[in-house]
């Protein structure tokens, strides 16, 4: 309805204003677009370009178009299979996790019925203010077999717990326990969309009858569709990127059996401590490839299911 | 307020029935709040329990950190008796079918020696065995001294200045640039606008790691390098993922109050100050409070452009002094980690309050 308002003023009052927020529209674009042009686009032309020669930084000869190679290289490499493998089983336990939990952790923040809603936040909120190294050597500690306070507690009930980070099976769950510790972020966002949804869509309901499951399923789910789909973005590209936390864990050894030998490992091994920048760059367009797609198919679903009070998606 | 309420409703709940529904109902969301807040408490433990063992750790000796699995789990010494002078230490003895705790005097192989420390002067007591299976006696004993071993082992004020200075001018810088972007991209109609927008959700999943080489090459060329510039400009210039939590954000916003302000006559940079931002202040506080953290702790980066300029790192690198190959100091990572935590906890519990200022702002309360 608003948007059809603003075509008919916009047509009846001419080409020119349209001209006009057209030209704001470039202005207020123009910090990204530099900065897009100098920190992004220059760069990654120029990974693309490495992706066909020999660059590396070992060697003094001047640098060779190799045509193909590295794709070739890239089609023969058995770790390219087995760290996609290793992402996908990690990603089947950690998406689900990253949909579901933000939202069920920022209702009960949100819930009328807590007290000491600021220090809850800032608790829940606070592991993701830990440094990763300082985070990874905590997890490790807690996780380990025999002394860790996991397997301790465990124990207590009658549990043998398992060998959390050195078990082929067990390490997914663990790394995705220890993700679990910076769900603060996401539960802050989806706070904030929680905060934003009218009272009076509330009070209507109320007095239309509806329960408080009702109402949350009703009203506060589609009202905060736009901050799910946008935990849901975030938390694909993080898959994509995941690095931190099993590189500083296995020193980016792979162990236990190649099983945390994630992509962005095998890629950070090859450019930076084998010195290949070339491949490394292969490696990279290869991954950029595969999250476009995730991130078009997502991108492409939203329109069934997210809802927007102004516009579409795009 | 609530106890007079509470006191009134009591008062007639004798002769009218709507004051004992008030009551009940009282007493239910008392029930709810209680039980609520409870739970809350319970998963918090759950979530918080590696940080009491990080906070643990602080405390603790070197030596103590990887003990056994039936060693204490909280910062713990030895017991010890003093005996003519000596220091002795404490087992649990298992001596006639009867565990009693002795002090050792002196330790062979196959046997050890004891006193009783109750009453030392009653004569030595053998026992047979392997002293090292004995369980020990522990007390607690944590050690302050780590924070201050961390605090000068790293010069951790040199390291504050420089995790304060990146992490805040980087944060103005991406508020700004980041607002104005995802305003362009709400509001409006620029041709292409689709593809921009996939272009910019693109450059985030494109992993660094295929624009460090060539982007290092360029910071070295202008001679950035070294110095704190390439943690801070390229935040000037916008970031993906506060665009697009910033223009999510702005699309739920109705138009009805820009084309009112439009209708009169405001430009849409006047639009964006006295409209959007003021309907916005929660999210761009969570913004400004995620690049923050991400900067406080950003590892990576600082890393690579800051190598060799030990006096302009932020704690995140700092903290790596400790964490040697061959001699890892974990109590001192956890100590530094704890110092360094204090500044962002304290920030995030006082932007809270501007956090629900802001939602008051927008007209709704919670």
């Amino acid at each position: 309805m608003a948007i059809s308002k603003t075509t008919q003023r916009e047509t009846s009052q001419g080409f020119n204003l349209q001209q006009q927020r057209r030209l704001w529209g470039w202005v207020f674009l123009s910090p990204w677009i530099i900065g897009f042009l100098a920190f992004g686009l220059v760069p990654i032309v120029a990974s693309l370009a490495f992706s066909f020669t020999d660059f590396n930084l070992t060697s003094d000869d001047p640098m060779q178009f190799v045509g193909l190679e590295n794709y070739r290289k890239l089609l023969d490499d058995p770790l390219v299979g087995i760290s996609l493998e290793a992402t996908a089983k990690f990603a089947a336990i950690a998406l689900p996790l990253a949909v579901i939990l933000p939202v069920l952790l920022a209702a009960l923040m949100n819930s009328e019925y807590l007290s000491g809603k600021r220090f809850f936040r800032t608790l829940f909120y606070m592991p993701y203010m830990v440094p990763a190294v300082s985070a990874v050597y905590i997890w490790g500690g807690v996780l380990n077999s025999e002394t860790g306070w996991i397997n301790r507690s465990l124990e207590l009930i009658g549990i043998n717990g398992p060998n959390w980070l050195f078990d082929i099976t067990w390490i997914y769950p663990a790394l995705n326990i220890i993700g679990l510790w910076t769900i603060g972020n996401a539960m802050l966002i989806t706070l904030a969309g929680m905060q934003g949804v009218p009272t009076e869509l509330y009070e209507a309901a109320k007095v239309d009858g509806a329960g408080p499951l009702t109402r949350f399923r009703n009203i506060t789910l589609p009202m905060i569709s736009p901050v799910i789909f946008y935990n849901l973005i975030i938390s694909v590209i993080g898959l994509f990127r995941y690095f931190d936390v099993p590189y500083i864990l296995k020193e980016g050894s792979g162990d236990p059996n190649n099983a945390t030998m994630f992509y962005n490992i095998h890629l950070y091994k090859e450019a930076f401590l084998f010195q290949d920048m070339a491949y490394g760059a292969t490696l990279a367009w290869l991954l950029f490839a595969i999250a476009m797609v995730f991130t078009f198919a997502i991108f492409y679903s939203a329109k069934y299911w997210v809802y927007y009070n102004a516009e579409d998606v795009f | 307020m609530t106890a007079q309420t509470f006191s009134q409703a009591r008062s007639h709940t004798e002769d009218t029935g709507i004051g004992s529904v008030r009551y009940t109902k009282q007493l239910r969301n008392l029930g709810l709040t209680a039980t609520v807040s409870l739970f809350a408490l319970l998963v918090l433990i759950a979530f918080l329990m590696p940080f009491a063992y990080g906070l643990s750790t602080a405390f603790k000796d070197k030596e103590m950190i990887n003990a056994t699995a039936n060693g204490p789990i909280y910062p713990a010494e030895q017991s010890t008796f003093t005996y003519q002078g000596e220091d002795l230490l404490l087992f649990e003895v298992s001596v006639e079918d009867e565990t009693r705790t002795l002090a050792m005097v002196d330790r062979t192989r196959r046997e050890s020696t004891f006193i009783d420390p109750d009453n030392p002067d009653a004569g030595q007591i053998v026992w047979e065995g392997r002293w090292q299976q004995l369980d020990k006696v522990w007390e607690f004993s944590p050690r302050y001294g780590n924070f201050q071993e961390a605090w000068e082992g790293v010069d951790f004020p040199i390291l504050l200045r420089n995790t304060l200075a990146i992490a805040l001018i980087g944060m103005v810088g991406t508020i700004v640039s980041s607002i104005v972007v995802a305003y362009a991209f709400a509001r409006f109609p620029i041709p292409g606008k689709r593809i921009l927008f996939m272009i910019l959700i693109g450059t985030i999943i494109l992993p660094r790691q295929v624009t460090l080489v060539p982007t290092y090459a360029l910071f070295a060329e202008i001679g950035w390098t070294g110095t704190w510039l390439p943690l801070i400009v390229p935040h000037f210039f916008a970031n993906a993922y506060n665009v697009f939590l910033l223009r999510q954000y702005f699309l739920t916003l109705p138009r009805e109050l820009d084309e009112a302000a439009m209708i009169d006559g405001a430009s849409p940079l006047r639009i964006l100050i006295s409209v959007i931002i003021p309907q916005s202040w929660p999210v761009i506080v969570a913004v400004g409070l995620f690049h923050f953290v991400f900067a406080w702790n950003d590892y990576f980066e600082p890393l690579i452009y800051l190598l060799g300029k030990d006096n302009l790192v932020p704690i995140a690198v700092g903290i790596q002094d400790f964490n040697f190959i061959y001699d890892t100091q974990p109590h001192l990572i956890q100590a530094t980690s704890l110092m360094a935590l204090v500044v962002p906890v304290l920030i995030f519990f006082f932007a809270q309050r501007v956090f629900m200022r802001g939602v008051v702002i927008t007209g709704v309360d919670k």
